[in-house]
C-alpha cells in the first residue's frame, strides 16, 4: 500500500508542481523517490506533529496540495487541534497519511495502535476519510485524492500488499464496491484493510452480499440509507473500536428514518480488551473480535 | 509617514475598540489595545501589497483587527457594529469568514505553524513577500511555536516576521508569576533567529523594526502596555475579562489617548 500511495503521488507531483509531501521524521525506505525527484517540494518537519499540520495548512492557504506523512496516531491525535481549527475549519487541501491502520504495530503496543483514529475523523465536517482494503482501492482513492484536493485522512495499512483481482473504474466518497452481489438480503460491508477477513466471512455465509466503502465521512452519511434500506441485515466489519467508529456512523445513517427501515444492523469491531495487548495483527484481530 | 498620521489613527481604532467593547460586552479590552500601535504600522505601511501576509495569533485582539479592517475598507461600519451578536460574521476571535482574514484563530499557538507554511509557501513560489504574525506573551507557553522556531531557523525563512506583544500580563497573572519567558531575547536567539526589543507604541521604532531586513526568522519582542491608552486599564490583569458598563465607557473615552 505504501509504494503504491507513493508512486502515485510522484507521478502526481511530476504533472503537479503545487504537491508538496512533509514526513514526520518518519517513512525511512518509502518516501525517497519524491525526495529524490522534487527536493525543493520535499520537507521533514521532524518529530513535531503540530508544527508539521500548521505548516500544511499554511502551504495550502497559499495554493498547495500538502501530504503530510506519519504513523498510527501521531499525524491525528497528536494535532487534532491543528486538524480541527486550521485544516477542516478553513476547508484546505491537505491530505494527511497514516500507515499502520488498526493493530498493523501490533507488538509495538498501545501508543502506536490505530484504533480511535475514525473516531477522531469522522468528527470533523469536511473530512473525506480514505481507508483502502486492497491495492485496486489505494489506487482508486489517491485517483480521487489527487483530482480533489481536500481535507481528507488516507489509512494505510502497514505492509499489506493485496491484489482483488478485480478491475474498480473509479471510488468515490459515500459509494460501496461489490465484491459479492448475488441480490442477497443480507450484507457484509467493511472499510479499511480487513479485507481477507471479509473475504473469509463471505464464503461462510452464503446468503450474504458483500461490499466495502473506501472513502466515508460526515457528509455522506445521509445518503447510505438509499443502499442500507435494500438489506434485512447488514454486518459491519472494521479495525476499529466500536465507539465513534464505521459501523456506528453507518448505523446513524438510519436513525434519520428509524420507524421506516426495518434493516439491522450488527458490527464486527475491536474489543477494547485489545488495549494494552500486544501481538502479531493477525492474532490481536482474532483474538479480539475479527475471527 | 510621521508619527503623528500613526498617532490619530491609532487614537481613531482604540476609540472605535471602546464604543465596540461597551456595545458588545465583550471582554480581552486590554489585549486589544496593546496591539493597536502595532497594528496601525503594519496596516498602513506593510500591509497594503497583496505579497505580504498576515496573521493575528492571539485571536482574542480580533477586535482591533476588525476596527483596523473597517478603517482600510475591508468591512462596513455596518458589519463592525455587528461584532459578537447574534449570527454576525465578526465573532469574538480572529475569524476567516471576514474579509482581510486568512486564518482563523482563538487557540493559542496556531499562528506560528501556520505563518511558516504561508512564508515557506512564499519561497518556493519565489514570491518575494513577507509574513508578519502577531503573537501573545502568554502564548508563547504552547509547545507548537516552539516545534515551529525549529523548524523555521533551520530552514532560514527570513520573510517571516515574529512579533511578540509583550505585555507581561497574561491570562490570570503576570507572565513572570506565571510561567518566566526570561531570558526571552536569549532563548529566541539561541532558537536560530534574530531578535529586536523595541518599544511597541513608538512609531518609529516599530517601522524602523518591521522594515529590517535579515538572513535569519525575525523576532520582534514589542515591550507594550495591557490596556494602553486608558490609564485604568494599564497594566491589570482585570481587563483581560472585565465589560465596558456606561459608566466605564464614558469615563474611558474622556482620558483616552
Amino acid at each position: 500500500m505504501r509504494k503504491i500511495f507513493i508512486n502515485q503521488l510522484v507521478k502526481a507531483a511530476t504533472k503537479n508542481k503545487k504537491i508538496v509531501l512533509i514526513v514526520g521524521d518518519l517513512g525511512y525506505g518509502i518516501v525517497e523517490p519524491f525526495k529524490k525527484n522534487f527536493p525543493d517540494r520535499f520537507f521533514n518537519a521532524g518529530v513535531a506533529e503540530q508544527s508539521m499540520a500548521g505548516l500544511a495548512a499554511g502551504l495550502a492557504l497559499k495554493g498547495f496540495h500538502v501530504f503530510i506523512y506519519s504513523i498510527a496516531n501521531f499525524p491525528t491525535f497528536r494535532c487534532a487541534e491543528q486538524i480541527r481549527n486550521d485544516i477542516d475549519y478553513h476547508n484546505l487541501p491537505v491530505t494527511i497519511v497514516s500507515v499502520g491502520s488498526g493493530l498493523g504495530y501490533g507488538n509495538l503496543g498501545y501508543s502506536h495502535h490505530a484504533i480511535q483514529d475514525y473516531a477522531l475523523l469522522r468528527s470533523f465536517p469536511n473530512m473525506i476519510i480514505a481507508s483502502p482494503s486492497n491495492n485496486q482501492e489505494i489506487e482508486g482513492t489517491m485517483n480521487y485524492l489527487l483530482k480533489n484536493p481536500q481535507p481528507s485522512y488516507l489509512r494505510l495499512d502497514k505492509s499489506l500488499e493485496l491484489d482483488c483481482n478485480k478491475k474498480i473504474a473509479s471510488i468515490n466518497p459515500g459509494k460501496w464496491i461489490f465484491y459479492k452481489n448475488k441480490k442477497n438480503k443480507n450484507l457484509i460491508i467493511s472499510t479499511g484493510s480487513v479485507f481477507t477477513n471479509c473475504e473469509k466471512l463471505s464464503v461462510k455465509n452464503n446468503d450474504y452480499d458483500w461490499a466495502t466503502l473506501p472513502m466515508w465521512g460526515m457528509k455522506f452519511k445521509n445518503q447510505q440509507i438509499k443502499n442500507l434500506k435494500k438489506y434485512k441485515k447488514v454486518m459491519t466489519v472494521e479495525n476499529h473500536l466500536q465507539d465513534g467508529g464505521f459501523g456506528s456512523w453507518l448505523s446513524e445513517s438510519l436513525t434519520q428514518k428509524q420507524n421506516k427501515i426495518q434493516t439491522k444492523i450488527v458490527s464486527k469491531f475491536l474489543d477494547k480488551k485489545v488495549i494494552g495487548k500486544v501481538g502479531s495483527e493477525n492474532y490481536l484481530n482474532s483474538r479480539y473480535g475479527l475471527k | 509617514m510621521k508619527s503623528s498620521s500613526y498617532k490619530k489613527f491609532s487614537l481613531k481604532i482604540r476609540k472605535s475598540i471602546l464604543k465596540i467593547a461597551n456595545s458588545s460586552q465583550c471582554s480581552h479590552i486590554g489585549s486589544n489595545l496593546s496591539i493597536v500601535d502595532l497594528l496601525s504600522v503594519l496596516y498602513l505601511k506593510f500591509l497594503k501589497t497583496k505579497k505580504n501576509s498576515f496573521i493575528l495569533s492571539k485571536g482574542h485582539a480580533c477586535l482591533a483587527l476588525y476596527c483596523v479592517l473597517k478603517e482600510m475598507g475591508f468591512i462596513t461600519e455596518k458589519i463592525l457594529n455587528s461584532f459578537g451578536k447574534n449570527d454576525s460574521i465578526l465573532m469574538s476571535h480572529a475569524s476567516h469568514k471576514v474579509p482581510g482574514i486568512e486564518l482563523s484563530t482563538g487557540s493559542l499557538g496556531h499562528g506560528l505553524p501556520v505563518a511558516t507554511g504561508v512564508a515557506l509557501a512564499d519561497k518556493i513560489n519565489k514570491i518575494k513577500g513577507k509574513t508578519f504574525i502577531i503573537l501573545s506573551d502568554g502564548e508563547l507557553d504552547e509547545g507548537s511555536n516552539w516545534e515551529s522556531l525549529l523548524f523555521c531557523s533551520h530552514h532560514k525563512l527570513n520573510n517571516l516576521v515574529i512579533i511578540i506583544d509583550y505585555n507581561k500580563i497574561q491570562s490570570i497573572d503576570t507572565v513572570k508569576k506565571t510561567l518566566n519567558l526570561e531570558p526571552l531575547t536569549k532563548k529566541f536567539q539561541s532558537f536560530g533567529c534574530k531578535v529586536l526589543n523595541i518599544d511597541g507604541h513608538n512609531f518609529n521604532k516599530i517601522f524602523k523594526a518591521l522594515n529590517s531586513n535579515s538572513s535569519k526568522p525575525l523576532v520582534i519582542v514589542a515591550h507594550t502596555v495591557k490596556g494602553k491608552g486608558v490609564s485604568f486599564m494599564e497594566n491589570t490583569v482585570l481587563w483581560h475579562y472585565k465589560s465596558l458598563n456606561s459608566e466605564d465607557y464614558q469615563k474611558a473615552m474622556k482620558i483616552i489617548r
